[in-house]
């Protein structure tokens, strides 16, 4: 095959065997000397995203491997994700993880490298591959406490309910394969143009196709109804990874989302599967998430299930944009996605170092906070803010962009729904802050992060702070990811 | 083959799948229903073989009849005393199980009658095997590497659930 930009590869390939080397490195390494690495983990993300921003551009293997603006940008967002993942585990790694610690390490980069090709492929085949690539090594991760009954429990419901939808999923994809005969995803599109040119009908076989496509996306994205396991999975999960898990699996899920419906079944939104089309199911799914999942929070006590629900809330904000299909949609839902990635991760690591040091998940153990470690429950307030969608904060530009973008298309009842959903959230956050500032507990304890998950509190509060205020940079590389679609 | 063979056989092979199929999912000891999971993959190899996917029967027989269930069974067989116990196999959401099956059987049965489908207007090449390895090789070796990590990825996981903590 001529032209083939092998190079192009060089990323993934890279953080591959950089996975590779850490389980060999905690072969020999001494077993108390854990820091290490994690040191050398945060090293291979690092180096992995010099690699990228030198090796991007073209493709590979046809379709297979698109090193597009949109694959790109995401791929920015997975290495952050794993860099903020792997920064916040370093107690949880010498303390609760006794062997194995390299595994959990490299799985997590294994698991980065299948975001990667997941978002790089817009050909179902490898789609499909990276997605499980992404969630195999998850599954592992999510049960990593073995003597934790919670942890093994979450981990046996994640893998369950994963293979469900992946099963699913395939069945979905097998079916647009069996239309279309071809796992392309823009010669899928043409071919169904076709299809319907020749016949003037397609037939409902599409319409299972799609149903089954959305329900198997659905369940990585814990999009509402097929959300049953997010909050049991992120209470049981250790912490870094459930944050790992809402960031880095949704932004997987979002770019396949994107790429399959956004870029391959567009032109069948409107005249051709009238009246069932994919753009009013995903409404109704994204106005159900925004209403259970804040509504549910509410009442959460345990801070990493009531983020569960508000993650659930959020991938009902993001689903606005993705159901605009707009290139404004596609750009905000990457512009959130982004700012997601420093304000969740940033609250999942503090809840992290928080569990470490109380042995709590409790948000009423959050009370006094502010008192006793005023830096770490400020940086708690940037975070929980941003994603209540408070200015000047990055997570206010995210909800403005992806409603204005809902709002042009046409969904104005989605975006008042989510308007006044988004109200209702604003309880729960500030409720948390409540604790922290205005109670008259003053707790004995003073939370002193280790160094590693001190840069990551600093680069998700830089994140939400300066590309709150400076928008404009980060936009138009989303503006750029989005050109990657023809509308 | 005659096209009236043909089907007859596809109908048996359909037969033995759907049969052993169900009783996989309602018999109490889970020793049977291994062994009638190990027919169901068989059945499957069957209709492989009668959409000319050779390559694919095999592969179906040598993984899932013998790698698969072969494991499967040795892991009932040295679990404790699970060979002869008598297990329940449904819970009270049985009826509601049910009815979603079936809707969705109906449902798809209804939209693949009424659907336009592609189908391949050329002959087979003769050697589907040959083919079918070139393209692994060449168009497809980006997935087929891929796959590999995925294993690697499992293996791994795997052997980190299953080791004993301490050890």
């Amino acid at each position: 095959m001529p032209g083939i930009k092998i190079e192009l590869l060089i990323p993934e390939m890279f953080l591959f065997a950089w996975a590779l080397f850490l389980f060999l490195y905690d072969l020999g390494a001494k077993r108390k000397n854990s820091q290490s690495l994690g040191y050398l983990a945060m090293f291979g993300v690092a180096v992995t995203a010099v690699l990228l921003s030198l090796f991007h551009g073209g493709m590979v293997f046809g379709t297979m491997f698109q090193s597009d603006q949109l694959a790109l940008f995401f791929k920015v967002i997975f290495l952050g994700a794993a860099f903020m993942a792997v920064g916040a585990s370093f107690d949880i790694a010498s303390e609760k993880i006794h062997n194995h610690r390299g595994e959990y390490y490299g799985l997590i980069l294994l698991s980065t490298v299948g975001m990667m090709f997941l978002s790089s492929a817009s050909e179902l085949l490898m789609l499909y591959i990276g997605l499980e690539l992404t969630t195999i090594p998850l599954y592992v991760l999510v049960a990593y406490f073995k003597d934790d009954r919670l942890s093994v429990e979450s981990g046996m419901k994640y893998l369950i309910v994963g293979a469900f939808s992946s099963a699913i999923l395939l069945y979905g994809l097998s079916i647009l394969y069996g239309l279309t005969g071809t796992t392309d995803i823009v010669l899928m599109k043409i071919n169904l143009s076709l299809v319907f040119l020749a016949n003037g009908k397609i037939g409902p076989g599409l319409i299972l196709a799609i149903v089954m496509v959305i329900a198997g996306i659905g369940f990585k994205l814990a999009l509402v109804p097929f959300h049953m396991w997010a909050p049991d999975v992120y209470q049981g999960a250790p912490t870094p990874i459930t944050g790992f898990l809402s960031v880095g699996s949704k932004a997987a899920g979002v770019v396949a989302f994107a790429r399959i419906f956004v870029n391959g079944l567009i032109g069948f939104a409107t005249d051709v599967m009238a009246p069932l089309d994919w753009g009013i199911i995903v409404a109704v799914l994204a106005s159900a998430a925004m209403i259970l999942g804040n509504i549910t929070a509410l009442r959460q006590k345990n801070i990493k299930r009531m983020l569960a629900y508000s993650s659930i809330a959020q991938i009902g904000y993001l689903m606005i944009g993705m159901v605009a299909a707009t290139d404004r949609g596609i750009s905000a839902v990457s512009y959130y996605m982004f700012i997601y990635l420093f304000a969740n991760m940033g609250a999942f690591t503090i809840a992290t170092i928080f569990n470490d040091k109380t042995g709590s998940d409790g948000i009423i153990s959050y009370a006094g906070l502010s008192k006793s470690s005023p830096g770490f429950a400020a940086c708690m307030t940037v975070f929980l803010l941003s994603l209540a969608g408070i200015p000047p904060l990055g997570g206010f530009v995210a909800k403005y962009l992806v409603f204005a973008s809902g709002i042009q298309a046409g969904y104005t009842w989605l975006v008042i729904l989510a308007l006044l959903t988004a109200v209702v959230s604003l309880y729960y956050y500030a409720n948390v802050i409540k604790m922290m500032y205005f109670s008259s507990e003053s707790p004995s304890y003073k939370i002193k992060p280790p160094i590693p998950a001190q840069i990551v509190l600093f680069i998700g509060v830089a994140g939400v702070v300066i590309f709150g205020l400076f928008p404009q940079p980060i936009l138009n590389l989303a503006a750029e990811a989005a050109k990657v679609f023809a509308f | 083959m005659q096209t009236d063979t043909v089907q007859l056989v596809f109908y048996l092979f359909s037969f033995l799948i759907i049969i052993s199929a169900i009783y996989v999912v309602t018999l109490k000891n889970i020793f049977h229903s291994a062994i009638f999971l190990v027919l169901t993959l068989f059945g499957v190899a069957g209709i492989y073989i009668l959409l000319h996917a050779e390559f694919l029967a095999a592969v179906q027989v040598l993984i899932y009849v013998g790698a698969v269930s072969v494991l499967m069974i040795f892991a009932i067989m040295l679990t404790t005393r699970l060979a002869s116990r008598e297990i329940k196999q449904s819970n009270e959401q049985v009826m509601a199980g049910i009815f979603i099956c079936a809707g969705f059987l109906l449902a798809s049965l209804g939209s693949f009658a009424n659907t336009v489908w592609r189908v391949v207007d050329k002959p087979l090449p003769e050697n589907n095997t040959l083919t079918l390895g070139q393209l692994l090789m060449n168009e497809y070796v980006l997935p087929f590497e891929v796959v590999s990590i995925v294993l690697l990825a499992a293996l791994i996981g795997a052997i980190v659930l299953a080791r004993k903590e301490g050890a």
